[in-house]
C-alpha cells in the first residue's frame, strides 16, 4: 500500500454512488448517456487501444531484439478497480495477449499503472519468503497529478469536482508552464498529458533517465515546481524572495501567466468585481495604508461608475499604478506583489507527493471516468488551448458511433469509425513512436557494449 | 559514480587536506581501548550533529556547531593522530553502524552531514584537491559556453541573493540529477538536463558522492560482517559489536516528527522497550484481535506517526493486522483511508497531531474500545497485572497504584517509567511521545556508558583487516 492510493481511493468511492442500471434491450440510437459495465465491456472489446499501451508499457523490450529483458513487462505493476468494488493491486503479464484477455475478462472500471518491480510484483510474496528484502520498485515514470479542486480559492465559477470552460484554462496554464519547464529545463523528450476524465490532467514523463529517477530526484523536480510556502492561515499562498525570479519561474511569468491573467482570468473570473473578491486581493498587498487607499478608490468608483471599460479591468490597472508608482519606492515588496497576486492565480497546483515517490499508482490513459463517462485521453501540449473537457468522447458517445456504422463491415478498424480515433492516432504519432525508437537505440547501444565488454574479456 | 577510487585502491591523503574520504581503511594497528574511545568520541559528535538537526539549526549555526565539535572531541596533540583518530573512528563506526537498514541510514546521514560541514571548512585548493581525489567526471564549463548562460547564471544569483560571478568565476556543468538539493530550492540554472554549479556550490556535489560511496560501502562492510568477521573475530570484536548491538536501540529518536523514522520491524521491538502502558496495551490488542476501534486506531496510529513511522509502513503495518480480521480488501476499502487521513493525505489534508497525556485522559473509551490511559480507566486489578507484564516490581507497585488513587495518573506513568528504565525522569510524562522519546535516550546513554567503561585491553587491532571495504575495489578484482 502507498500514498498513491490516496486518488484512488476518491474515486473508488465515487463509484460506489454509481447504480449500473441494465436496460434489457435498447434500440441502439436512443443509448442513454453515462457509464455502465455493459457499455465498458463493448468498449474493452472494440475500442480501447490494448496493443498500444502493451507497446508502451514495454519500452521496447517486446522479444524482438537479443538485448531485451524478458521479464520487463512482468514486473509492472496494474491494478484493477472492478465494479463490486474489489480492488486488485499487483496485477502482472508477461504478454499483449494476456494483458488484452484479462482486462476483457475483468472489465476494470478503472486501470491503474504502477511501478516495476524488481521481481514480478504478483510473485512477490515468494521473494519475501527467501528472505532478501528483494521487492522494491526499480523503474517508473516521472508522473504529475493536477486537479482543479486544488484551485477552488481561485475560481468563482464552479466547485469541487465541476469543470466549465471558464475554469478549465487554468490547467492548460499548468499544462504549459510544466511542459515547457520538463522539455527545456530538463531536457526530457517522451512527455504524454491525458485528461483524467473529469477534473484535472496527467502527465507521464518516459524518457529513460525519468524512469529511473530516484525518490530524492523526483522530490527535487517536485520542489522546483513549487512556489506555494503558506498554509490555510495565511492571506499570501504564493511567497516570492530575492530581487529577481528564477529564470524558470521568469519564464513561466513572462510566457504564460501574466498574460493569461490580465487577458483572460480577470475577465472569465470577475477577479475584482465585487468587495468580498477584491479584499481578497487587497489582503495579499504587504503594506496596509497602500490596501486602503485603493480599498477608498474601489468603493467610491462602485457608486459612480458608468464606464463601459470592464470594472475588473480599471482596478487591476489603477492597482498596478499604485503598486509601481514611485511615491511608494521606498515601501519593500510592493512590486514584487503584483508578481505574488498573478503567481497565486494561475501559477500551476501540483499534488507534490504524487511526484514524489516512485510506487504511486496513476491511471492509465484511455480509460473511461466511471462518473462522467468520458475517457482519458491525450492532450496535445502545444495545442492544449484547443483541448475542450466538455467535448471529450464518453462512452455512450462511442459505442453510438460504433453501432451507427455497424453494418459497414469494409471498415478494419473499428477504431476509426470512431470520434476516439484521433486520440489514438495522436497517442501513436506523436508519443508512442518516437518514444519506442529511442528505446529501441538505447536497447541496441546497451547490447553492443555488453558484446564489446564480453569480447575484450575473451582476448584477456 | 562508478569512476570513484578506480585509480587509487590505496588512497593516501593529499597533504593540503585535513578531510579523507575513507575510501579504504589505512594499514594502521590500533589498540583495543583507542578502537573504543575514538568510536565513543565520533559518536558523540554524531549524535550532537543529529541533535542540531533535529532542533533545527540553521545551515551557519550548523557550520559553527561542527567547527566547534570537531576540536573538542577529535583533536589530538599531533596532526597526524588527529588523522588517524578521524580515520579509525569512522570505520568502526562504520562496522557497528552496519549491521541493519536503520543503522546504516542514521550514520549515512549523519557522516555525510559532518562531511559537508567540514568541506566547507576547507580551503579553496584543498575543496579542489578533494574534487580531483573523487575523480568527479565534470569539467568547469569553458568561456564560450560560459558567455552563453551567462545571463541566466547571473540571475539565478541575484534571486538567491547572492553576488553575480565574476569574469573568472567557475562553473561545473552536471546533470541535474546530481545536485537534487540545488535543484529543489531552485539555486542554480538548468538547461537541458544539465545544471550550472558555482564553485561556492560544489559542496552538494562532493557530499552527493560521498553520501552515495558511504552507502554501497556500508553495505560491502554489512556483507563482509556477516560473511566473515563475526567469525574471524569471534572472540575479540564480535563480542564488543553484538553487545553494542543489544544495548543500542538504533537511530537517535529525539527527533519526534519527520526527521527520524522508524522502519515497521522494529515496531515489536519499541513497543516493548519504550512505549507508554497506553500504546504498548494498544499494540499488544491489536496483535491479539487483528482490530482496534476507530478511538484505539486513532491513539495508536498518531503516536506512530510521531514516532516516525512513515505513511507506506504505517498502511503496510495495519494492514497485516486488519487483512487477518476483515480481509485486504475491506481493509483498503475502508480502514486505509483513515490511516492516510491521519498522515494528511486525504480529506483535508491537515496535519493530525499526536494526542497528549491530557487528551488521552480525558477520552471516554466505550464498550469494545482499547484507547485512553490505562491509569485512568483500567480496574486496579488490570493495571496491577499490566504493569508486572512491563517489569515493575512489588515495591514500585504500590507507589504507582498510590498514585493513580489520587488520580495523578501522568505522576503515576512518570514513576512507572523510572520503575521500568531504572533512571529519573525528571520532567515527568506529558505526554506519549515524550515518553517514547525519553526512553530512547535512556537507552542510549546506557548504550554510551558502555562503551566508555568497557576496559582497555592490551590487545591490537588491524584495522584495515577488519573494515576495508571499498566498492572500487571489488570492482577491480572482478575485471583481473
Ligand atoms: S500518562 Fe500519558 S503516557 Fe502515560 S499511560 Fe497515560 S496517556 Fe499514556
Ligand atoms: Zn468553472
Amino acid at each position: 500500500m502507498n500514498p498513491g492510493e490516496a486518488e484512488n481511493c476518491r474515486e473508488d468511492m465515487e463509484i460506489d454512488g454509481n447504480g449500473p442500471e441494465m436496460p434489457a434491450q435498447r434500440h441502439v440510437d436512443i443509448m442513454p448517456d453515462g457509464f455502465n459495465a455493459n457499455y465498458l465491456k463493448a468498449y474493452y472489446g472494440k475500442v480501447f487501444p490494448h496493443s498500444d499501451i502493451f507497446k508502451w508499457m514495454c519500452y521496447g523490450h517486446d522479444g524482438k531484439h537479443p538485448g531485451c529483458d524478458p521479464t520487463y513487462l512482468s514486473r509492472r505493476e496494474f491494478s484493477f478497480t472492478l465494479d463490486n468494488d474489489i480492488y486488485l493491486r499487483f496485477q502482472s503479464y508477461t504478454s499483449a495477449y494476456e494483458l488484452e484477455s484479462s482486462i476483457k475478462e475483468k472489465c476494470p472500471f478503472k486501470i491503474d499503472i504502477g511501478p516495476v518491480y524488481s521481481v514480478n510484483p504478483a510473485k512477490r510474496h515468494a521473494y519475501a519468503q527467501t528472505g532478501d528484502n528483494v521487492f522494491t520498485p526499480v523503474e517508473r515514470e516521472l508522473i504529475f497529478d493536477i486537479d482543479i479542486t486544488d484551485y477552488d480559492d481561485v475560481r468563482f465559477c464552479c466547485s469541487g469536482a465541476d469543470i466549465c470552460l471558464d475554469c478549465w484554462p487554468l490547467m492548460t496554464v499548468a499544462i504549459k508552464v510544466i511542459d515547457t519547464a520538463l522539455r527545456d529545463d530538463f531536457g526530457f523528450i517522451h512527455i504524454l498529458w491525458a485528461y483524467s476524465g473529469r477534473r484535472g490532467v496527467h502527465c507521464w514523463v518516459c524518457d529513460a533517465k525519468a524512469r529511473r529517477l530516484s525518490n530524492e530526484q523526483r522530490a527535487s523536480i517536485a520542489d522546483y515546481f513549487r512556489v506555494y510556502k503558506g498554509n490555510e492561515n495565511s492571506n499570501k499562498k504564493v511567497s516570492l524572495v530575492g530581487p529577481v525570479l528564477h529564470p524558470f519561474l521568469a519564464r513561466s511569468y513572462t510566457d504564460v501567466l501574466r498574460d493569461f491573467f490580465e487577458g483572460k482570468m480577470l475577465l472569465s473570473q470577475n477577479i475584482l468585481s465585487t468587495e468580498e473578491k477584491y479584499e481578497k486581493i487587497l489582503d495579499m498587498i504587504p503594506d496596509e495604508s497602500v490596501a486602503a487607499e485603493l480599498r477608498g478608490k474601489w468603493q467610491e468608483m462602485r457608486k459612480a461608475y458608468g464606464s463601459k471599460d470592464d470594472i475588473n479591468v480599471v482596478r487591476w490597472e489603477q492597482l498596478k499604478s499604485l503598486l509601481c508608482s514611485a511615491k511608494l519606492k521606498h515601501i519593500q515588496g510592493l512590486r514584487r506583489c503584483i508578481e505574488e497576486i498573478i503567481f497565486s492565480f494561475t501559477y500551476p497546483r501540483l499534488d507534490m507527493e504524487v511526484s514524489k515517490h516512485m510506487n504511486h499508482l496513476l491511471k492509465a490513459p484511455f480509460c473511461v471516468h466511471p462518473k462522467t463517462g468520458r475517457v482519458c485521453v491525450p492532450i496535445d501540449p502545444n495545442n492544449c488551448e484547443e483541448f475542450d473537457p466538455t467535448a471529450v468522447p464518453t462512452l455512450s458517445q462511442l459505442l453510438q458511433e460504433l453501432n451507427m456504422s455497424g453494418s459497414r463491415a469494409d471498415m478494419d478498424d473499428e477504431l476509426d469509425r470512431t470520434s476516439l480515433g484521433r486520440a489514438v492516432r495522436y497517442f501513436r504519432s506523436s508519443f508512442l513512436q518516437p518514444l519506442l525508437r529511442s528505446c529501441k537505440e538505447e536497447i541496441e547501444s546497451a547490447y553492443n557494449s555488453r558484446l564489446q565488454q564480453s569480447k575484450n574479456n575473451l582476448s584477456w | 559514480m562508478q569512476s570513484l577510487g578506480t585509480r587509487r585502491v590505496y588512497h593516501q591523503n593529499d597533504a593540503v587536506s585535513t578531510l579523507p574520504l575513507y575510501r579504504s581503511a589505512p594499514p594502521l594497528e590500533v589498540r583495543l581501548e583507542d578502537f573504543e574511545a575514538f568510536a565513543v568520541d565520533r559518536l558523540r559528535v554524531l549524535k550532537a550533529i543529529s541533535d542540531g538537526l533535529s532542533r533545527g539549526k540553521k545551515p551557519e549555526e550548523m557550520e559553527k556547531l561542527v567547527e566547534e565539535l570537531w576540536k573538542t572531541h577529535m583533536k589530538q596533540p599531533k596532526l597526524s593522530e588527529a588523522g588517524n583518530k578521524d580515520v579509525i573512528s569512522h570505520f568502526v563506526l562504520r562496522l557497528v553502524y552496519c549491521r541493519t537498514e536503520d543503522l546504516r541510514k542514521w550514520f549515512l546521514s549523519m557522516e555525510t552531514m559532518l562531511f559537508r560541514y567540514r568541506f566547507k571548512l576547507q580551503s579553496p585548493e584543498a575543496q579542489r584537491a578533494l574534487m580531483a581525489d573523487l575523480d568527479l567526471p565534470y569539467k568547469a564549463v569553458n568561456t564560450a559556453e560560459f558567455e552563453s548562460v551567462k545571463d541566466k547564471v547571473s540571475q539565478v544569483a541575484r534571486s538567491i541573493v547572492q553576488p553575480p560571478p565574476t569574469e573568472d568565476a567557475k562553473f561545473y556543468k552536471v546533470p541535474f540529477e546530481e545536485v537534487p538539493e540545488l535543484v529543489a530550492s531552485r539555486r542554480v540554472y538548468i538547461h537541458q538536463g544539465n545544471a550550472y554549479v558555482a564553485m561556492n556550490q560544489v559542496v552538494s556535489l562532493v557530499v552527493t558522492q560521498f553520501r552515495s560511496f558511504l552507502s554501497k560501502a556500508l553495505i560491502l562492510t554489512n556483507r563482509k560482517w556477516t560473511s566473515s568477521i563475526k567469525e574471524q573475530e569471534k572472540d575479540r570484536l564480535t563480542p564488543i559489536v553484538e553487545e553494542l548491538s543489544t544495548s543500542y536501540l538504533g537511530p537517535d529518536y529525539s527527533q519526534p516528527r519527520e526527521s527520524a523514522e522508524i522502519s515497521l520491524k522494529d515496531i515489536d521491538h519499541l513497543a516493548k522497550s519504550s512505549f507508554p502502558l497506553c500504546m504498548r496495551h494498544l499494540y499488544e490488542k491489536l496483535k491479539e484481535d487483528h482490530h482496534l476501534k476507530h478511538g484505539g486506531r486513532m491513539q495508536l496510529g498518531l503516536f506512530l506517526k510521531g514516532v516516525g513511522l512513515n505513511l507506506d509502513d504505517a498502511l503496510a503495518f495495519w494492514r497485516a493486522e486488519f487483512s487477518q480480521k476483515v480481509g485486504a480488501e475491506r481493509f483498503d476499502k475502508e480502514y486505509a483511508y483513515n490511516i492516510r487521513h491521519n498522515y494528511g493525505r486525504e480529506g483535508k489534508r491537515t496535519d493530525y497531531t499526536p494526542f497528549s497525556c491530557q487528551k488521552v485522559i480525558s477520552s471516554t473509551p466505550g464498550v469494545g474500545d482499547h484507547h485512553g490511559c490505562p491509569f485512568r480507566h483500567f480496574s486496579e486489578e488490570n493495571l496491577r497485572a499490566a504493569l508486572g507484564r512491563m517489569g515493575v516490581g512489588n515495591r514500585g507497585m504500590d507507589d504507582i497504584i498510590d498514585k493513580v488513587r489520587n488520580r495523578h495518573y501522568q505522576v503515576a506513568c512518570t514513576l512507572t517509567f523510572e520503575a521500568v528504565h531504572g533512571s529519573t525522569c525528571d520532567a515527568g510524562i506529558n505526554h506519549p511521545n515524550q515518553y517514547f522519546i525519553d526512553s530512547q535516550k535512556v537507552l542510549q546513554s546506557k548504550l554510551l556508558e558502555y562503551m566508555s567503561i568497557k576496559d582497555a585491553e592490551e590487545t591490537i587491532i588491524l584495522l584495515a583487516n577488519i573494515s576495508n571495504c571499498e566498492p572500487a575495489h571489488h570492482v577491480k578484482q572482478k575485471n583481473f
